[in-house]
């Protein structure tokens, strides 16, 4: 990955790497889609929990503040473009306006779980964000009486694609000879917002904020102490990380075109965090890694476990479903044990002064 | 809370006055009614038995305390409810006794961060990177390299800062606290665990610290070191003031003495007389 980026040291193999890497994503959607298009939709959830594990590398990662409730954001953009496009309030409008609202909604909620936080830290905040996650999920599940607002339990159906025209990412096109389906469309677009995000991510830790959030995790005291204003660089991590959420989560809504409490539960708050901690808190790439693996080895998993046991015993055993929490278990403690700073830990950056006196 | 009559004038060389500062936890009267005051361009001792409140001086001067009851007059205004972030601001930058660097961050890093409050660039910056912003990120990586270079750490601009030798991560953390453009520096116990030679140097680094026009709040227990470079000194007991004044007055002072000698020796000596 690193000689992949290192466009100074060795520019030739590092652009040949990149465009690589940028036709294999290309392509990777059709060749997806020859094995059933059900790969497609999976590779679009696994690049959303990327999203997801990137925000929540802000809180986790940089500012070093552990949040166990993270999916409530995810679910505050959800429901933000679920009521404002589809026909349960019949309100329709396009997904370039409602994204950024979810956004400010969840960032919204971000300031709101910060503010009465400020003072706690690692056991203490978890339990807190936890129960904040639970609260938002319940609220959910509730707020269909006096007045129906979430249609609790049964959740929001038929909410609408992105559509920008007559453009639809739901129906299929034909374009050079080629199959456009939805997934296939949302996948570009998912890749092209996964980008900036990335993106984002990078700049946003090789900078002063950055280096602040990073000072508050190593050591809140002297972070003071440096003339840091921990309370306003704590609330902008949640900020951020909430806003992340909720763009993901307004995502998540069209693309399913249905959304229940359900999808918001503890477990997946837990799954997010698992990808920032397998995969090297606080190191962008090594959360990119830890949420494609997390996302991919259940579908895997489903795929293969039924064969397999059918091959060795003649009949199924176990439950695809046992396997995973058993394997997902077994897995994190051996990271616990052998690589305890996750698949890529998070490197210090070399610097070399570029103008000496 | 109105203080005795020792305390400090308003006095154009004063940098930082202290009036009458009380500070109790529980049971213990850390602070009891100490005044004092630092002139510009001053190495300013405070010494003192352990337990004495030194280090309770110094969170309180920086914000981590609040005060029961006295104030700081800083530069000219009061220090009055500012938490710590904003006395480094105005400021006050300091070291810890225990040493508190960001250990998993290299060392430029570290002191990166001390230029955290004299730079501006906020989120939208880092996202875009305009041409302001990486300018501030270069004029900042470049002082942050000077800072390490003036304290004679910059051949170890990349190593963690828990990966450095003691004395490093000691002479780091003043480095760091540079950083923020300080008018006074404060120091809390910077030679502890340091060897005649280590020492010897920081002794040198804390007069060009002065030379080079920082004031210097000095907590120390090595008293060659002390009695060599600081101009005056304040002495605590049990949360008092007993003595101020130039290194060799304060040495000679027979409360300091006994003090230093231990309260028994000061009991018997009354009990025979």
């Amino acid at each position: 990955m690193r000689a992949i980026l290192d466009t100074k040291g060795n520019p030739k193999l590092a652009w040949a790497g990149l465009a690589l890497v940028g036709i294999a994503l290309l392509v990777l959607p059709f060749a997806l889609a020859a094995m059933g298009t059900a790969w497609v939709r999976i590779t679009n959830l696994a690049i959303l929990f990327v999203f997801l594990a990137l925000g929540l590398n802000i809180v986790v990662g940089f500012a070093g503040l552990l949040d166990l409730g993270y999916i409530a954001f995810y679910a505050v953009g959800a429901y933000v473009y679920a009521l404002l496009a589809s026909p349960h309030f019949n309100i329709h409008l396009p997904f370039w306006v409602i994204l950024p609202i979810g956004a400010a909604v969840a960032c919204m909620f971000g300031v709101l779980l910060g503010a009465p936080t400020l003072k706690l830290r690692g056991d203490y905040l978890a339990i807190v964000t936890l129960g904040f996650g639970e609260i938002i999920r319940i609220f959910l599940n509730n707020l269909s009486q006096p007045v129906n607002i979430t249609n609790g339990p049964q959740g929001v159906t038929l909410i609408d694609p992105f559509r920008i025209g007559p453009f639809s990412f739901r129906d299929t096109e034909a374009f050079l000879g080629l199959a456009f389906s939805g997934p296939i469309k949302y996948y570009y677009f998912l890749l092209v917002v996964l980008l900036a995000i990335i993106v984002i991510n990078l700049r946003l830790q090789d900078s002063r904020i950055g280096r602040a959030w990073e000072a508050i995790r190593e050591d809140e005291v002297a972070a003071r102490a440096m003339g840091i204003n921990t309370r306003n660089m704590k609330l902008l991590a949640f900020a951020m990380g909430a806003s992340f959420g909720g763009i993901a989560g307004g995502m998540f809504s069209a693309i399913q075109g249905f959304i229940s409490p359900e999808s918001f539960i503890l477990l997946e708050s837990i799954m997010v965090l698992a990808m920032v901690v397998l995969g090297g808190m606080g190191n962008v790439w090594g959360v990119i890694v830890g949420a494609l693996l997390l996302s991919f080895a259940p579908e895997v998993l489903r795929y293969t476990v039924e064969p397999v046991q059918q091959a060795l015993f003649g009949r199924m055993l176990v439950e695809p479903e046992v396997i995973r929490m058993l394997l997902f278990g077994f897995a994190l403690v051996l990271m616990m044990l052998f690589r305890p700073a996750g698949l890529l830990p998070s490197a210090t950056r070399k610097r070399e002064l570029e103008v000496r006196r | 809370m109105s203080a005795p009559g020792t305390a400090p004038q308003a006095d154009a060389g004063v940098l930082l006055a202290g009036r009458g500062i009380n500070k109790r936890f529980g049971g213990v009267q850390a602070l009891s009614d100490v005044s004092f005051a630092i002139r510009k361009g001053e190495i300013y001792g405070l010494i003192g038995p352990n337990g004495a409140g030194k280090t309770s001086l110094f969170n309180v001067l920086t914000g981590i305390y609040t005060p029961d009851s006295g104030n700081f007059v800083f530069d000219g205004a009061p220090l009055d409810g500012l938490k710590p972030n904003e006395v480094a601001k105005r400021g006050i930058a300091r070291t810890f006794q225990n040493i508190r660097l960001f250990a998993n961050l290299s060392a430029l890093e570290n002191v990166m961060i001390g230029r955290h409050v004299r730079t501006r660039a906020g989120v939208f910056g880092a996202m875009l990177r305009n041409p302001a912003t990486l300018d501030e990120e270069r004029a900042i990586e470049r002082r942050a390299f000077e800072l390490l270079e003036y304290v004679g750490v910059g051949r170890r601009a990349n190593d963690l800062a828990r990966h450095l030798p003691y004395g490093d991560q000691r002479r780091l953390e003043i480095a760091r606290a540079l950083a923020t453009d300080p008018k006074l520096l404060a120091l809390d116990e910077p030679a502890a665990g340091m060897n005649a030679t280590e020492t010897e140097s920081l002794k040198g680094l804390l007069e060009r610290i002065r030379g080079d026009g920082t004031t210097i709040l000095l907590i120390e227990h090595d008293m060659k070191l002390v009695m060599s470079v600081c101009d005056r000194v304040l002495v605590l007991d049990y949360g008092k003031k007993i003595a101020e004044g130039t290194a060799g007055a304060v040495q000679e002072d027979p409360a300091v003495i006994s003090a230093y000698l231990g309260g028994d020796v000061a009991l018997n000596l009354k009990g025979a007389a």
